[in-house]
């Protein structure tokens, strides 16, 4: 799911399970509405529980902003992919995508408040981070 | 170190092997301590590494091994797949087409700085770097095939009393003691194989 408003920060979300990743971005939706760029992904590629790098990549593509994107994790592993992905990322985009030790769910709430209100990149991952610091 | 076309294939052969055969009891090992799905998802990345033969073989060494790093990383999914996917292709980007030994110790030690990097780890929090960094200072020290697979083995039987600090295990605290680390048996498998076929011909 997606939709596009350049200028606030995306938010992506990266949950083991594809039902908590669209979830929580139901969540997100009900709160900022369109007011920014949102992408979700969960799964392995054969569609059981887990993360994996191409729908990661996919989902900062979908949810991309010139003001960068904020990935929302939820077990090690969505954090070890979602740092993969970004490595992967093309240079000039790479620094702009930043990956929130924050819980999944609050925190891609939280961050898409922020976002909503025009927060650059970094404001919008420390609001995620110090909301349960 | 010299690997034709063919030994090239065998080599990949025999990683993919020792993987896939050993999925049931990776998995075992990871509903213990784990989520439960390191067998199938080593064995799903190392199906699709094999799924790119012929044509991975026809590849330089280097290149090769960088291929099989990008395909575990994109297949595997779960921590291991950029953690094993990251050490074959940064050994890709840090081996020659040929590789004398003193190669392979360098290239080795970068791949697994790599991996801390990676997992934000170092050796001693019961993941596979308990096992890369040992048989790496086998390696380092000399040792031939026999004495690096010798440790391979012995170093991830000694994760099975550590305590997780890293990965999904380390949510269990002192419940993951007991219980060897899939991701250092994975490693270990990996390794056994790789010299059983190489024969270590980087005594050279």
């Amino acid at each position: 799911m997606s939709s596009l408003r350049p200028g606030n920060v995306g938010i992506v979300i990266v949950s083991h399970s594809p039902k908590i990743a669209e979830g929580a971005a139901d969540m997100v939706r009900q709160m900022v509405g369109d007011a920014v760029p949102l992408a979700w992904t969960g799964g392995d590629v054969d569609g059981g529980l887990g993360t994996n790098v191409a729908g990661i990549l996919e989902a900062i593509e979908t949810a991309w902003s010139p003001a960068g994107v904020a990935i929302l994790v939820d077990l090690g592993g969505a954090e070890t992919n979602s740092e993969m992905a970004v490595e992967m990322l093309p240079e000039d985009r790479r620094a702009r995508v930043l990956v929130c030790n924050a819980p999944v769910v609050e925190g891609a709430v939280i961050a898409a408040t922020e976002s909503s209100g025009g927060s650059p990149l970094a404001a919008v991952k420390r609001s995620a981070e110090e909301f349960y610091a | 170190m010299s690997l034709d076309r063919v030994a090239r294939e065998r080599l990949v052969r025999a990683l993919a092997g020792a993987v896939i055969e050993h999925a049931d009891e990776l998995t075992s090992l990871d509903q213990a301590i784990g989520d439960g799905d390191h067998g199938l998802n080593m064995k799903r990345g190392f199906e699709a590494v094999l799924a790119t033969l012929p044509g991975l073989a026809d590849k330089s060494l280097p290149e090769m091994l960088k291929a099989i790093g990008m395909t575990l990383v994109m297949k595997v999914g779960g921590a291991s797949g950029p953690l094993v996917g990251t050490f074959f292709m940064e050994l890709g980007k840090a081996l020659p087409e040929q590789p004398s030994r003193p190669d392979l110790v360098t290239a080795t030690e970068k791949a697994i700085e790599a991996v801390k990097a990676r997992g934000r780890s170092e050796a001693g929090q019961k993941t596979l770097l308990d096992v890369l960094v040992p048989v790496h200072a086998v390696l380092a020290e000399g040792g031939d095939a026999k004495a690096i697979a010798a440790e391979a083995v012995q170093a991830a039987d000694r994760t099975t009393p550590m305590q997780a600090i890293r990965g999904r295990a380390s949510f269990l605290g002192e419940r993951s003691i007991g219980h060897m680390d899939p991701g250092s048996r994975s490693a270990s498998l990996l390794i056994g194989a790789a010299v059983e076929t190489l024969k270590f011909e980087v005594n050279t």
